[in-house]
């Protein structure tokens, strides 16, 4: 249930994000989502790519600062109320969110959302409880 | 105008025989009182006997920082503490400062020296002397403070910092002498300018400048700025504090109170001792310091000693303007510091091979201290939050290290320039 998220630390300088995605392509590695928080100084780029761990490898041999990260990809219909119906199911037992971004499948055009918590099997499971539906990770690589 | 002419103009022969007697009590003294010396003489195979001259002072053997470092706090100390009326120390590279210790007949020597320097800038007991270098461990507020009063001028002990405050008392109580680093003063004569007032209403007549290099252009604005006349003074907490060497108003090196210290010049590579007129490390050999004697103490500043007759009839040698330092210290608003420093925080934080960059620069008239921190594995987070939390500790703690404010900035990995794989730790883009 868990997807492998690759974080890579970026100065805000001009070129670092091509760099970054010019690395995967020559490794013929795909990304599926993206995601930058930044400050002034510096930025966090998040990936979910097709095959992290060759991901994380060619990245940090190309002389990056990589981390992984499990975060859970979330189906969310595509209807009103959709995303807030699942943050308040995680509100309600006091899973903290750090951070969520989103993304469109192709295939079906329902969004994805990639949420990151700190208690990660505990908010899998109260989601399923309550018939959200969580993409393995394989499926997420795949997509 | 001398303090104590009969020493400031003392034939050189005569000096020399004073320095000879002296140094002769100096060596006996610590070689019968301070365990380190006994040892490092008997290592080197020297009696107390056996220096009968001033050449005889090449036997002995050096004394350095690490040394005062290692006999943390009070070990080099030559008297009982009940003699030691007052400590002050100095920032150290990893954590633990350099102490150093002073009985009342220190103080009464080295307000001596002070005062001395004080007259040298013109001062007399109807000078209001404004002493904004800082109070504390450090040397120079309470160094300037007792010569000041020890001369009978007016004291105002304001301290560093707050500048429309510094301002205000200079144009209230009429200041006449003000003494603190040159690049805040130099940075006072701007803010005087900016509220707009004509220094030449002011008082002012001379700056007695230190504890950071500063070249003669730096003299030239701060003459203009202030309308005074700027002298550079030297010390170093180690050997006694500011009032080690002082500059007249010749302006053509400062004075080293030879009557106090013998100031060699060695290779810092060979450590052979260098005659007069070439450059190297200076070495200072404290001849009346009862607290704290030191033989032969490598200051790490590159100078250059002249014995040619002044235009003021002072007899002692000058010694140029630092030109640099044999290791990588830097002085950054007036404070020591050491690479090394920023690396043992890092080590603390558990970055096992920190990569890390000084970038130093000077912004108006004010030292700016910015520190790259190349990102490892075992800083690196996911979560903003987690990364400017801690550029956060991190700054705290280089505070507190440090005793200055820097800025932190992360950056990727190899950003930091590396010659030859060694790392370059400084990049110094001030030009003074
Ligand atoms: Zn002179």
């Amino acid at each position: 249930m868990k997807v492998k998220q690759i974080s890579v630390f970026l100065e805000n300088k001009s070129g670092r994000l091509a760099q970054v995605t010019r690395v995967l392509g020559d490794n013929n590695i795909n990304i599926r989502a993206l995601s930058i928080a930044d400050t002034t100084d510096f930025g966090i780029l998040r990936l979910i790519v097709n095959n992290p761990d060759s991901a994380y490898r060619v990245l940090k041999e190309a002389g990056f600062t990589v981390s992984t990260t499990d975060v859970i990809a979330v189906e969310v219909k595509d209807d009103p109320g959709g995303l807030a119906k699942v943050l308040e199911i995680l509100q309600n037992v006091h899973i903290n969110i750090e951070y969520l971004y989103a993304f469109l499948q192709k295939a079906t055009n329902a969004a994805l959302v990639v949420f990151r918590v700190e208690q990660l099997d505990e908010a899998i499971k109260v989601l399923q409880e309550n018939n959200v539906s969580i993409l393995e990770g394989s499926k997420v690589y795949s997509l | 105008m001398y303090w104590q002419k009969e020493y400031e103009t003392m034939p050189r022969e005569q000096l020399k025989d004073l320095q000879v007697e002296r140094l002769k009590q100096t060596v006996q003294r610590v070689y019968d009182y301070v365990p380190f010396y006994r040892n490092s003489f008997d290592n080197a195979g020297i009696k107390p006997g056996d220096i009968n001259s001033l050449d005889d002072l090449q036997k002995l053997p050096f004394t350095t920082k690490q040394d005062l470092r290692d006999n943390y706090p009070f070990g080099l100390f030559a008297v009982p503490m009940d003699k030691v009326v007052r400590i002050h120390a100095s920032s150290g590279t990893t954590g633990k400062p350099t102490v150093v210790g002073y009985t009342q007949e220190d103080i009464t020597n080295w307000s001596d020296l002070m005062a001395r320097a004080l007259v040298m800038a013109g001062g007399t007991t109807s000078d209001v002397v404004q002493n904004a270098y800082g109070y504390g461990l450090f040397t120079g507020g309470m160094g300037v403070h007792y010569g000041a009063e020890r001369l009978g001028a007016t004291v105002v002990p304001i301290s560093g910092g707050n500048t429309s405050r510094q301002i205000m008392l200079m144009r209230d109580f009429g200041t006449t002498i003000l003494t603190c680093t040159p690049s805040y003063a130099l940075f006072l004569g701007e803010e005087i300018i900016n509220a707009g007032i004509d220094p030449r209403d002011l008082k002012l007549k001379a700056g007695i400048f230190g504890a950071e290099p500063w070249s003669e252009r730096m003299r030239a604005q701060l003459e203009a700025k202030l309308n005074i006349m700027a002298l550079d003074i030297y010390g170093l907490s180690e050997v006694m504090g500011p009032g080690v060497s002082m500059e007249c108003p010749e302006k053509n090196g400062m004075h080293i109170f030879e009557d106090h210290f013998i100031a060699e010049i060695i290779d810092p590579e060979t450590a052979k001792p260098l005659p007069y007129g070439e450059p190297g490390e200076l070495v200072l050999t404290s001849l009346t310091k009862q607290a704290l004697p030191i033989i032969r103490y490598r200051t790490r500043d590159i100078t250059v000693l002249r014995e040619d007759k002044c235009g003021c009839g002072r007899t002692f040698v000058r010694m140029q303007r630092v030109t640099g330092r044999t290791d990588d210290m830097l002085i950054i608003r007036g404070v020591n510091v050491f690479p090394s420093q920023i690396e043992s925080v890092l080590l603390e934080f558990g970055d096992t091979e920190p990569h890390y960059l000084l970038v130093v620069d000077r912004k108006g008239t004010l030292d700016d201290l910015e520190i790259w921190v190349e990102i490892s594995d075992k800083f690196f987070s996911d979560k903003v939050r987690a990364l400017e939390d801690l550029e956060k500790r991190l700054k705290a703690r280089i505070l507190s290290v440090l005793g200055i404010s820097a800025r932190i900035k992360l950056v990727e990995p190899r950003t930091i320039p590396r010659s030859e794989g060694k790392a370059k730790r400084v990049m110094d883009k001030r030009e003074i």
